[in-house]
C-alpha cells in the first residue's frame, strides 16, 4: 500500500475520519449519561444535556443509590443491586456447572440419542420467553418457588441451559478422546476424569461461560418481572421504574446516576475481561 | 468407541427431562391454549381458531405485528450494513484497532433497559437533541419522533443499532481476518480495486456468515421485548407496540390468557420461519 502515493493517503485520512466519527457516535450516549448524572437539576433545565457540567458532583448518584424512589417505596437502586447480586451467584455458579457436566457427558461418552439432545438443545436456544412464560408460571406456582429467589434462580438456570451445554459440548468435542481413554486405563471413572482430567483443561471456556452468564444474568429484565417477586426484584427491573415513574418532576440526573450504576457491573465484566466477552458473545449469540 | 456410563445418563437425564417438559411441553401448552377460549382462567376446550380470528381483528396487535417488520427490515439493514462496513474498515490494519473495537462493542455489555432509557433521553425534545439544537440558535428545529404515534418506532432502530452493530462487526471480522492470504495476493497483482475485491470476491466467500448474522439480528427483533419497554413503553398509544410487549402485557396485565397465548403462538411461528430453512442449510452444509 506504500507505493499508491497521494490518493491512497486521502483514503487513508477519509478512513480513520470514518472511524473516529463513528466511534463519537457510539460513545457520545454514554458520556452524555455520565455528565448529566453530575450536574444539578437547576443546570439540566437551563443548558443542554451536550453541555459538559460546570461543576460535577456525584450527589445525584448518592441519591440515586440510597433515595431513588419507585412509588411510595424511596430505598434507592442499591436495594435492587444486592437482589441481583443474590440471584446472580447461584444463578451464574448452577448454569456453568450444569453446561460443563452435560457438555462432557454429551461429548466424551456413548449416550443413547445424543445427537437428538443436542438438537433439541440448539432449538431450544431459540424459542422466545414469551411463548412459554404462562405455562412457567404454573408450573413454578405449583412446586411453590413462583415469585421467590429460589423461583427467579431456577429459571435463570433453565434458560441458560441450552447455550451452556452447547458452549461445553463444543469446547470438549475438541478435545481427544484418547484422554479420556488413557485416565479409563487408570482406572479413573465419570467424575474422576471430569474433576481431574477436564476441568483443569477447561479455564478458557469457564471463564468465557462465566462472562456471558454474568453480563445474561445481570442485564435480564423480563424474566426478573415474572418470576423474581417484589421482595427480589432485580436491578434493571428496579431502575425501569424508577425511570418510568411520572409523578412529580422528572429528575433526569437521578434516573441516569441509577442507569450506570446498572450497566456499571457488566461494562467493567467488558472492559476487564475484553476477548473473553467476544468469545462467549458470538458463540452465545442464539441465547435471550 | 466411546464407553458407556451409567453416571453420563445419570446426569444428562434431569437436564433431558427439564428440556422436555419446560422448553417443548410448555410451548405445546401454550399452543393449544391459543386454540381455546380461554380468557382470564385457561379453558381446556377445543374452540378452533376464534382466538387467531380475533387477535387479527385487534388493531393494537396488528399495530404490534407490522412494526415488527418495519422495525425488523430496518434494523436488520442498518446493523448489518453498519456492522459489515465497519468490520471492513478496521479490517484494513487501523492504528488502535482495539480502542476502536471496545467503543463499538461496548454497548453490547449493558442492558437494553439501560440502552432504552439512554435514547429515551438522547432523544426527548424536552432534554435531548432538539433542545440542544434549538440552544445553538435554531430556535425552530424539531426533532420528536420519540413522541409522534407515526414515528415513535424508527426510534427504536437507532437504538437497536446501535446496541448490537458490534455484535456484527466482531463476527464479520473474525470471518475477514480468516480469509485465505493468497486471494489479497492475486488481487493485488491483478490490480482489482479494493472496493471490487470486497463487493465481489471477500464478502461473497463470506455469504455463510452474512446469512448468520441476519438470521440472529431477525430473531433478536421477534423476540424484542426489554428495548420498546424502556424506551418508549409501546407508545405513544401502542404506536409503537411490539409482538413480544404485547404478549406480556396479556398475560400479565390484562390477564387475557387466549389472546397472549395465540400471540405467542405467532411469536413462535416467525421464528421458525426464520429459522428452519437456516438449519436445513447448515446442517446440509455440514454434511457435505
Amino acid at each position: 500500500m506504500s507505493a499508491a502515493g497521494a490518493p491512497a493517503r486521502i483514503g487513508r485520512f477519509g478512513l480513520y475520519a470514518f472511524l473516529i466519527g463513528m466511534a463519537l457516535l457510539f460513545a457520545i450516549p454514554l458520556l452524555v449519561v455520565i455528565s448529566t448524572s453530575l450536574k444539578s437539576l437547576d443546570e439540566i433545565r437551563a443548558f443542554s444535556i451536550f453541555v459538559p457540567p460546570s461543576s460535577p458532583h456525584f450527589a445525584a448518584w448518592w441519591k440515586a443509590w440510597y433515595a431513588a424512589c419507585t412509588g411510595l417505596n424511596c430505598g434507592g437502586v442499591h436495594v435492587g443491586f444486592w437482589n441481583s447480586v443474590r440471584i446472580l451467584i447461584p444463578s451464574v455458579t448452577l448454569s456453568v456447572l450444569a453446561g460443563a457436566l452435560n457438555g462432557y457427558a454429551l461429548s466424551h461418552w456413548r449416550v443413547p440419542g445424543a445427537d437428538l439432545i443436542l438438537l433439541a438443545l440448539l432449538l431450544g436456544a431459540f424459542i422466545p420467553y414469551q411463548v412459554i412464560l404462562y405455562p412457567l408460571v404454573k408450573i413454578t406456582s405449583s412446586i411453590g418457588i413462583y415469585s421467590s429467589l429460589p423461583g427467579i434462580i431456577a429459571v435463570h438456570i433453565l434458560f441458560g441451559l441450552p447455550v451452556m451445554t452447547l458452549l461445553f459440548r463444543n469446547f470438549y468435542a475438541g478435545l481427544p478422546d484418547e484422554l479420556v481413554k488413557a485416565a479409563r486405563v487408570d482406572g479413573a471413572g465419570f467424575w474422576r476424569i471430569f474433576v481431574s482430567v477436564m476441568l483443569p483443561l477447561s479455564v478458557n471456556i469457564l471463564i468465557v461461560a462465566t462472562i456471558l452468564q454474568t453480563t445474561g444474568i445481570w442485564n435480564d429484565y423480563l424474566l426478573g418481572l415474572i418470576f423474581a417477586g417484589r421482595e427480589n426484584q432485580p436491578m434493571t427491573v428496579q431502575l425501569n421504574a424508577i425511570a418510568t415513574t411520572s409523578t412529580g418532576e422528572i429528575e433526569y440526573n437521578v434516573n441516569m446516576a441509577a442507569a450506570l450504576l446498572t450497566a456499571l457491573p457488566p461494562l467493567l465484566v467488558y472492559f476487564a475481561s475484553g476477548r473473553f466477552f467476544v468469545r462467549g458473545i458470538t458463540a452465545g449469540a442464539v441465547k435471550g | 468407541m466411546r464407553i458407556r456410563s451409567l453416571a453420563a445418563k445419570a446426569v444428562l437425564s434431569p437436564t433431558v427431562m427439564v428440556i422436555l417438559v419446560c422448553f417443548y411441553g410448555c410451548a405445546v401448552w401454550t399452543a393449544y391454549l391459543s386454540v381455546t377460549r380461554s380468557a382470564l382462567l385457561p379453558n381446556y376446550q377445543f374452540a378452533g381458531l376464534v382466538q387467531y380470528v380475533r387477535l387479527f381483528g385487534t388493531p393494537r396487535w396488528n399495530v404490534a405485528w407490522s412494526n415488527m417488520f418495519l422495525f425488523g427490515v430496518l434494523d436488520i439493514m442498518g446493523t448489518l450494513g453498519l456492522g459489515v462496513l465497519l468490520a471492513v474498515l478496521i479490517d484494513r490494519q487501523v492504528r488502535f484497532e482495539g480502542a476502536f473495537r471496545t467503543i463499538f462493542l461496548y454497548p453490547l455489555s449493558i442492558s437494553f433497559i439501560v440502552t432504552g432509557l439512554t435514547w429515551q433521553w438522547v432523544l426527548s425534545p424536552t432534554i435531548g437533541v432538539q433542545n440542544f439544537v434549538r440552544g445553538l440558535g435554531w430556535n425552530d428545529f424539531v426533532f420528536d419522533w420519540i413522541t409522534r404515534p407515526d414515528r415513535a418506532i424508527y426510534t427504536l432502530v437507532f437504538a437497536g443499532v446501535w446496541h448490537q452493530t458490534g455484535l456484527i462487526m466482531a463476527i464479520m471480522l473474525a470471518g475477514l481476518r480468516g480469509v485465505d492470504r493468497e486471494i489479497w495476493r492475486a488481487t493485488r497483482v491483478e490490480a482489482i480495486p479494493l472496493w471490487r475485491v470486497y463487493l465481489s470476491i471477500v464478502l461473497p466467500m463470506l455469504r455463510p456468515l452474512l446469512v448468520t448474522c441476519i438470521v440472529l439480528i431477525a430473531i433478536a427483533v421477534v423476540k424484542s421485548y426489554d428495548l420498546v419497554v424502556a424506551m418508549t413503553g409501546g407508545g405513544p398509544g401502542y404506536a409503537s407496540d411490539l409482538p413480544g410487549k404485547f404478549v406480556v402485557d396479556f398475560a400479565f396485565e390484562r390477564a387475557n390468557i387466549g389472546q397472549a397465548s395465540a400471540a405467542a403462538a405467532v411469536m413462535l411461528g416467525s421464528v421458525l420461519t426464520v429459522l428452519a430453512p437456516y438449519l436445513y442449510l447448515e446442517l446440509s452444509r455440514r454434511d457435505r
